[in-house]
């Protein structure tokens, strides 16, 4: 179908330059983050659960990070930047929608007569 | 809308020459494709996002069945996160192949990530089958329909993305590094490394997490 379509701009301006120096370096930075939190978690590293909890969920955004900049090609510029504003919009949603759902249920659960809880 | 602005601008200022100024904001993009694709990825964002905190608010509902601790098995989980990240890495190497315009390896190298997507795959369904034959089905607890309808989503995303790339595969076979191929590659590139981010998720909330005492 788009085949047959005539754009006479030049296509490939609109793809990101990408860099074999740029996706080894995101593997290797991965393959540590991903490492790390199993290890931790496999080996029973920590005594205490919440510390671990906090360690793997700090590694996990770490690592998001590192996926969206060296895989994705994130940056202030591509799109002439409304990729990054989608973005934004996005995590904005993400939060409110993770965090008030779980403040939310737990207020619930807490304010739930005791005998109704099964 | 602010671009719009500045190329009215230089078309009223262009006699005078003094368009230094107009330059120096980022470039007009020429194909909406690459953006409306990413807004899509942002939509498909918020999915996640309801069955993440679905998933967070039912995490502890067992209604006494099994639980997590009970039955993840972390080293199925450790393959299948190795397979899902050496996939984003052969993807690059795809692009990176396109880029050289090299359609041979840029086919070589998608064929490596829709095989190791495949085994990904096929070990999630592995462990779908056993935890449904163990007892630990989507209907036996809120948690465990929380977590079929999470890991299941991304699950399907994962085979959508490997229908995707074998259609990609015989349309680069047949019309080889044509512009709209390369737009689909590097489009296809967005949605593959965006299921990786996802399930980095996957891995750290639901299953690290669930099996922590």
């Amino acid at each position: 179908m788009s085949e047959h379509t005539h754009d006479h701009d030049h296509h490939d301006a609109d793809i990101p330059h990408v860099s074999l120096k740029e996706y080894l370096t995101g593997f290797v930075l991965a393959v540590i983050l991903t490492v790390i939190p199993f290890w931790l978690v496999m080996g029973g590293v920590f005594e205490s659960s919440a510390t671990t909890v906090m360690v793997i969920l700090g590694f996990a955004l770490v690592q998001i990070v590192v996926h969206m900049v060296f895989f994705l090609h994130m940056n202030f510029h591509s799109e002439g930047g409304w990729n990054m504003l989608a973005l934004i919009f996005t995590l904005i949603l993400v939060f409110i929608t993770l965090a008030g759902s779980l403040w939310v249920m737990h207020n619930l659960n807490v304010n739930m007569m005791p005998g109704m809880m099964d | 809308m602010s671009d719009t602005t500045m190329t009215a601008a230089a078309t009223d200022s262009s006699q005078n020459g003094q368009l230094e100024f107009l330059v120096k904001g980022d470039h007009h993009p020429q194909n909406g494709t690459l953006l409306g694709f990413w807004i899509y990825l942002m939509s498909d964002c918020l999915i996640f996002a309801c069955l993440f905190a679905t998933y967070g608010v039912l995490g502890r509902s067992y209604a006494g069945g099994p639980t997590g601790m009970e039955l993840f098995d972390l080293s199925l989980i450790a393959i299948n996160t190795s397979l899902l990240l050496i996939s984003s890495i052969t993807y690059g190497f795809a692009m990176l192949q396109m880029q050289a315009n090299k359609v041979k390896g840029t086919m070589f190298w998608l064929a490596v990530t829709g095989l190791l997507g495949a085994g990904f795959l096929g070990l999630e369904l592995y462990e779908f089958h056993h935890l449904i034959h163990v007892g630990a089905g989507p209907q036996t607890s809120g948690f465990w329909t929380a977590f079929f309808a999470l890991v299941g989503t991304h699950g399907l995303h994962v085979f959508f993305g490997i229908v995707w790339l074998v259609t990609l595969l015989f349309q680069l076979k047949k019309r080889g590094l044509i512009p709209e191929n390369k737009r689909r590659v590097f489009c296809l590139s967005m949605f593959w490394h965006f299921l990786d981010v996802v399930w980095i998720g996957v891995f750290t909330y639901v299953y690290l997490m669930g099996v922590l005492p």
